[in-house]
């Protein structure tokens, strides 16, 4: 890997490995589900075999993905804890959208909306796991009722609509935020990426790199 | 049942477009079983397993004239016995051929996602055409009677055809024929209704006033229809929906959900792409690096300097 010298690490190896599978997992489960949301939809069932293969398949994806999200959430749950910053950064919304970021107040490692990203995931997979168990025909058919099988399919898709719309924004995020894309692939950003967009936290690593690497004589 | 290049469906689940209907000058059928006659002998029982070639599993006994407890994916009509007392302290033995009604408007082919897996004739059969349907479970949730199964050996979802089969060449469904009371009439929906009317004045007459059809509006009629001496209560009849409708929770995951979520989706989508192309990247300057440099030499002054 080319890594710039003075770059800053802002994902680990164990970090982006999770992160990929769960975005692999992720779109299979969307594509696959989309196929049984709409008829216009259902020949996306054959990119996984025909339409009783997708229908087997999606809900092992996304017991594949609550695994997956319960090591996100353990990595990330820390960096995402809503502060004072915050409030701020979100009241500056306005300018966040339209690139002023002269007036966007400094923010660490993540920003509001990074972190109403993860909070919105880790409310929405529970529920789509929970959800999607009491309508999993093969071995759940029998276990509940049909009238809560009939609320727990609204559900799923209501849910679902509600993390395909997340993940878009999440998407686009990351296309419009220019190399935050390689600190997922390749692990690290520049200063000046940190210093732009996250810098508290830049200060935050400057001073904690120079602590860990070579401790102070003088307290 | 097999599809024998049907060209006459007036329905057929996710399906978008018009489907192949030029054949469909034919008469809305209808079965109607009276209630009051029947005998409860299974004779319409083992003339579906026999014409249909289903052999369920042999169960146990649950303390109950119902044999087997449920219907199921090879079970598909199954007699009903409950014990009513009514008014005047007597037993009622109310015996239900139990079994897809062939809703006029059908819960399960509204909720089906596989195209083509249920299906409606135009003589008002509801059939299940179970190459195409991929065991998802949608049509027990969409069915206001509870009638489809789901196998557990081939994930496919079965029910009563109404011998679709034999009607298509003329002939009557099996249960029809075997019937030694007479209980089970087959034949277009405007004679059952008169078949029906006959049948409840006579029973109105022997004592029965509140006899009457079950053909309920809710789903726009049923082709499978049953002529009960207690017509206000059909749920004495083992649980016969008093009101059977496609529920409001289906209604709204097949209906309004749709738009909302194309609505949603495209919003999304449409929103990033024109921010692209209004407002653009947020990209990093070489000033924000060269910022960033000084700002990581002095941290480094800072910490030399004691
Ligand atoms: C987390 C664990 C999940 C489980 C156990 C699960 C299970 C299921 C099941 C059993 C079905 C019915 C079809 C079938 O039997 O395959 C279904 C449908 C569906 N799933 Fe999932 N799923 C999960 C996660 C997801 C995720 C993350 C998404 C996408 C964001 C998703 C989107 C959908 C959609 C759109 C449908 C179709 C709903 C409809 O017909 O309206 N699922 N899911
Ligand atoms: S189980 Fe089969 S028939 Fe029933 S809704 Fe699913 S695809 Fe359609
Ligand atoms: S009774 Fe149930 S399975 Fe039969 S047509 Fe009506 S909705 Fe479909």
């Amino acid at each position: 890997m080319t890594r710039p010298k003075r770059a800053l690490t802002r994902y680990t190896t164990v970090n982006r490995v999770n992160h990929w599978i769960n975005a692999i997992l992720f779109v299979l489960l969307v594509l696959s589900g989309l196929s049984f949301f709409d008829p216009i939809l259902f020949f996306l069932s054959g990119l996984f075999g025909g339409g009783q293969w997708a229908r087997a398949v999606h809900p092992w994806f996304g017991c594949c993905l609550v695994i997956s999200w319960i090591g996100m959430f353990v990595q990330f749950w820390r960096s995402n804890l809503f502060n004072r910053d915050d409030a701020a950064w979100s009241k500056s919304i306005v300018h966040v959208v339209t690139n002023d970021d002269e007036n966007v107040p400094p923010i660490g490692r993540n920003n509001s909306g990074q972190k109403l990203v993860f909070w919105a995931m880790t409310l929405l997979i529970p529920t789509l796991f929970v959800s999607g168990l009491l309508i999993w025909e093969v071995y759940f058919g029998k276990a509940t009722s049909i009238p809560v099988q009939r609320a727990a399919v609204l559900i799923h898709s209501l849910a679902a609509l509600g993390a395909i719309f997340v993940w878009i924004v999440h998407v686009y995020a990351a296309i419009w935020i220019r190399d935050s894309v390689r600190s997922m692939t390749q692990g690290y950003v520049t200063p000046g990426w940190a210093w732009h967009h996250h810098r508290k936290w830049f200060y935050q690593l400057a001073s904690g790199q120079r602590v860990k690497t070579e401790p102070r004589k003088n307290p | 049942m097999s599809d024998l290049q049907s060209q006459d469906y007036v329905r057929r689940s996710a399906t978008t477009l018009t489907p192949p209907m030029a054949r469909n000058h034919e008469d809305q059928v209808a079965k109607l079983i009276d209630v009051s006659r029947c005998i409860g002998c299974k004779a319409c029982q083992s003339a579906c397993m026999e014409w249909n070639d289903l052999r369920p599993e042999i169960g146990h006994f649950e303390g109950s004239y119902e044999n087997p407890n449920d219907l199921g994916p090879s079970v598909w009509t199954l007699m009903k016995f409950a014990e009513y007392e009514n008014e005047q302290g007597n037993l009622e033995w109310l015996i239900r051929k139990d079994g897809c009604m062939h809703c006029e408007d059908p819960g399960c082919l509204k909720a089906c996602p596989a195209p083509g897996a249920i299906v409606q004739y135009a003589n008002g059969i509801v059939d299940f055409i179970s190459d195409k349907c991929i065991g998802c479970g949608y049509c027990v949730k969409g069915c206001p009677f509870d009638v489809p199964r789901i196998s557990k050996t081939d994930h496919k979802s079965y029910k009563c055809t109404l011998c679709s089969d034999r009607v298509t060449v003329g002939l009557e469904p099996a249960c029809v024929k075997a019937c030694p009371t007479g209980a089970i009439m087959f034949g277009s929906k405007t004679d059952m209704h008169r078949q029906a009317g006959e049948r409840i004045e006579d029973l109105k007459s022997r004592g029965f006033e509140k006899a009457g059809l079950y053909d309920p509006a809710e789903v726009g009629g049923t082709h499978v229809m049953y002529v009960l001496h207690h017509a206000d209560k059909p749920s004495l009849y083992s649980g016969l929906p008093d009101e059977p409708r496609i529920s409001p929770t289906v209604r709204v995951w097949k209906g309004i959900l749709k738009p909302l979520a194309v609505i949603g989706i495209a919003a999304a989508v449409i929103g990033s792409f024109f921010h692209w192309v209004t407002i653009g990247p947020n990209e990093v300057r070489d000033e924000d690096e060269a910022e960033a440099d000084r700002a990581l030499r002095e941290i480094e002054e800072e910490e030399k300097t004691p």
